[in-house]
């Protein structure tokens, strides 16, 4: 037996599914789009099984959310529900009865469940639950969702349903009502498959709604001409076609809510205080400022130690592994290839976990619909609405969660323009880069003795992401994603205090479908972005090798000197007790054991020349080369753009590589590097990396998309690889375009 | 009249629309011809507005608020 819970957003319905089923749900997608399938099975009763639908206003299908519920309900997405349950805001009854009289109308056994009444109570509204039950001739069951009360009554509903209800109990205007029939004979010949009990609505949204019909314009051509023909008699006769099923439909359930519900003080609430101070002129956007910096404050600081914690023991992971493994290509594969690349991806979770909690506060207390309440003016004029703003801010902490949080945007083409443009905010992964560049290449000065140049130029590497993020916006909404333009009609629900244990497990499933997914699909890559940088192999290095033989010679030297000094003592044998008391035994043993110091340090570095070769002769070293002049134009040589190659799974990556090519180890932007990267020449003495150099690699970290994990989220986002594609191309070749710009504008202007 | 002209604090009752693709949502959410809607607020950036409709806050756009027609309530 399957149940569906349905219902408008914001009522509970999720506390109300938990409540059903415990913790005994998989979260899915339904096939080919991204709407959460929530489904589990009802608590004490296995075999029923419960699928939690989007929150929806109305079925008929003008978002995702709206056309999922309705094709899961008729059963043309999967096999339909056995039984609805339909919940309720008793606070807000007339526009929830909405949709219930659209459920009742496809002929399905209907139980409501009417959630909220304390709340409704406290802000003096009182519902009568009997007069409901009667006039919609429905089962209704008063609950509290949030502490469990009335739950055993709606589960005994559910296992013995009710016969459904009469349907279509509304009036519909008479103008329009006496061409129903005819349409539905039409409909049902010419489209057989459409069940007898769903046609008259299909009728319905097919005369309201443009994208309705359209659905039918290749099936069913003489539907489709019967009905232009209709609208077009209708309004010569100046009836409301459009509106005729909503006004029906309300004057229906309006009446009904006017008895169910009696009102004893006036609707003055204590949310209503609150936005009184949330969405002032003044004070709304200050308090929308401050909590921003908070949040990112704490994604920023507040996860640092746990990445920490998580490269370090990646990197013990690895060196563990290394001590257990013999020596040998697999096990470097296991340790550079794999261990490394998937914590790539783990070391990005504490931030993403973090954002994810401060989302959901946000939207679980209604102040998300706040933010967008506040922010929708300045985001329309780049073409996006309020709710992108929270998406495009996370997106400075990473692109991952940024990406996933535009799922609470209702029109899919503001969803996918705010995925698209999303990583052009400066992510933290960029942060080592743009760090290591400016402290090398941009001087330590101040301007006008107060702004330092340096953090201007990190600053100004933000807002260059931020402006091309809300450019590319425009165009894409002017270009690719052109349409009617879209509407802003968002309901301000009542604030409400999140419930921190739903709050964890949507974390814990949201990081663990991000985590497993993306996991895979870095999986891949990292492992193909090793081989490339090992092989072909280079397996001897005649400068490590003349390095190594060198200091073992100097080795040898400094021991034999040493012995020199106490020729009947043995100094292999370390820490004599005899050199407390004899001087010499102890100066002798001191150099034998600054030798073994210089020894070892010698055979560091040959590793690193013997890496460094190792990369040069790799793949990625080959690329690199092969792309020497096409990257020559931005002033970058062969090794920046085999870093650039190697980069493309994650920016960071960039500095390791550059650490092995220039022989200096991979310290994370550490001087070594910086000052490889400066005294770098080409063979006529001029430098490799100038400061225009480092200004057109910076621009071109700040617009290309380097990153694996964003390609993979975007490609679960959107359920195709097109938009990660498109994304992908767009901005390599704005990336390409603004170095070149920087680097021959600069040099035009006589910069180096 | 249209919805768009009120100031905050006023209310009116909605008489019709003009035809457009926002209008079936609007009416959805339970602005129909008849009932009553009353301006709480405007963003702060001047745009959208803040509604009370049935009993529950709504907010559209000044765009949209200028298809509703309605009749002003006076006092």
């Amino acid at each position: 037996m399957r149940v569906a819970l349905c219902g408008n957003p914001n009522v509970g319905k999720t506390t109300l599914f938990n409540q059903l089923t415990g913790l005994r749900q998989r979260v899915a997608n339904f096939p080919g789009v991204t709407v959460e399938r929530k489904a589990g099975t009802l608590a004490g009763a296995p075999h029923v099984e419960v699928i939690d639908l989007p929150g929806t206003y109305s079925l008929t299908p003008r978002s995702v959310d709206e056309r999922i519920a309705y094709e899961v309900l008729v059963g043309r997405l999967e096999e339909g529900p056995d039984v609805v349950v339909c919940v309720l805001d008793a606070g807000n009854l007339e526009r929830n009865l909405y949709v219930v009289s659209q459920v009742i109308d496809l002929g399905l056994p209907v139980i409501l469940a009417l959630n909220m009444m304390d709340v409704a109570e406290e802000n003096g509204l009182v519902v009568d639950a009997s007069v409901l039950e009667k006039d919609l001739g429905v089962p209704v069951v008063p609950i509290t969702a949030s502490r469990g009360e009335g739950i055993d009554e709606l589960k005994k509903h559910i296992l013995d349903p009710p016969e459904p209800a009469q349907v279509y109990r509304w009036q519909l205007m008479d103008a329009v009502d006496a061409k129903i029939p005819a349409l539905i004979k039409q409909l049902a010949e010419e489209a057989p498959h459409v069940k007898p009990m769903h046609l008259r609505m299909e009728v319905l949204r097919a005369l309201a709604e443009d994208e309705a019909l359209d659905v039918w314009r290749l099936e069913v051509p003489e539907f489709v001409n019967r009905i232009v023909t209709l609208r077009e008699e209708f309004a010569k006769r100046g009836i409301a076609w459009r509106h005729a099923e909503v006004s029906g439909r309300y004057a229906w359930i309006g009446p009904i809510a006017q008895r169910a519900s009696r009102r004893f003080k006036g609707p003055a609430t204590l949310s209503d205080r609150i936005d009184a101070v949330l969405t002032h002129r003044v004070a709304g956007p200050l308090c929308f400022l401050l909590i921003l910096v908070c949040v990112f404050e704490a994604v920023f600081s507040w996860a640092i130690p746990a990445m920490d914690l998580i490269e370090a023991g990646v990197a013990a992971l690895a060196g563990g592994v290394r001590l257990v493994l013999p020596a040998g290509w697999i096990t470097d594969l296991l340790t550079d290839g794999i261990i490394t690349g998937v914590g790539n991806v783990v070391v990005f979770l504490p931030q993403i976990l973090l954002l994810f909690f401060f989302l959901g506060i946000m939207e679980d207390s209604g102040y998300m619909t706040r933010s967008a309440f506040i922010m929708d003016r300045l985001m329309k004029r780049v073409g996006l609405s309020g709710g992108s703003v929270l998406p495009l801010l996370s997106s400075y902490a990473c692109a991952i969660p940024g990406i996933m949080a535009a799922r609470t945007l209702d029109s899919e083409r503001d969803r996918l323009i705010t995925i698209m443009v999303a990583p052009l905010m400066s992510c933290s992964a960029r942060l080592p880069v743009y760090t290591l560049f400016i402290a090398a290449f941009i001087p330590a000065g101040k301007l006008m003795g107060v702004f330092g140049y340096q953090g201007l130029a990190m600053f100004s590497m933000y807002m260059m992401g931020t402006i091309m993020a809300f450019v590319a916006a425009a165009i894409l909404k002017r270009v690719v994603f052109k349409g009617p333009p879209s509407y802003f009609v968002m309901e301000l629900p009542p604030y409400r205090r999140p419930r921190l244990r739903q709050l964890f497990w949507r974390m814990y499933q949201r990081s663990r479908v991000f985590a497993v997914r993306a996991g895979k699909i870095i999986l891949g890559c990292s492992i193909v972005l090793w081989f490339l940088a090992s092989f072909p192999r280079t397996e001897t290095s005649p400068e490590a090798i003349q390095i190594e033989e060198q200091a073992i010679q100097e080795r040898n030297i400094e021991y034999a000197a040493a012995q020199a000094l106490t020729p009947d003592r043995d100094l292999t044998v370390a820490a004599d007790s005899l050199s407390l008391v004899d001087p010499i035994l102890a100066y002798a043993l001191d150099l034998t054991a600054q030798a073994d110091v210089k020894y070892a340090a010698a055979l560091d570095s040959a590793n690193i020349v013997r890496q460094s070769a190792q990369i040069r002769g790799s793949a990625i070293g080959y690329l690199g080369r092969i792309l020497e002049p096409v990257m020559q134009p931005l002033g970058f040589d062969w090794k920046i753009s085999a870093g650039l190659v190697s980069a493309f799974a994650a920016r960071e990556v960039i500095i390791s590589t550059l650490g092995i090519i220039y022989s200096v180890g991979d310290a994370e932007g550490g001087v070594a590097l910086r000052d490889a990267l400066k005294a770098d020449q080409y063979p006529d003495g001029r430098p490799v990396v100038t400061p225009l150099v480092a200004m057109s690699l910076l621009v071109f970290f700040v617009f290309a998309l380097q990153c694996m994990s964003t390609l993979a989220i975007a490609r679960r986002e959107t359920n195709t690889w097109r938009w990660p594609m498109v994304m992908w191309f767009y901005m390599t070749t704005l990336a390409y375009l603004a170095s070149l710009l920087v680097y021959q504008g600069g040099r035009l202007l006589g910069f180096s | 009249m249209t919805l768009r002209e009120l100031h905050p604090g006023e209310s009116g009752t909605i008489l019709g629309f003009e035809p457009s693709a926002a209008v079936n949502r609007l009416m959805e959410m339970g602005m129909v011809p008849g009932s009553q809607v009353q301006v709480v607020r405007v963003a702060p950036f001047g745009d959208p507005i803040d509604l009370r409709v049935r009993d529950y806050h709504l907010s559209i756009r000044k765009s949209e608020a200028a298809l509703i027609h309605i009749s002003r309530h006076e006092g």
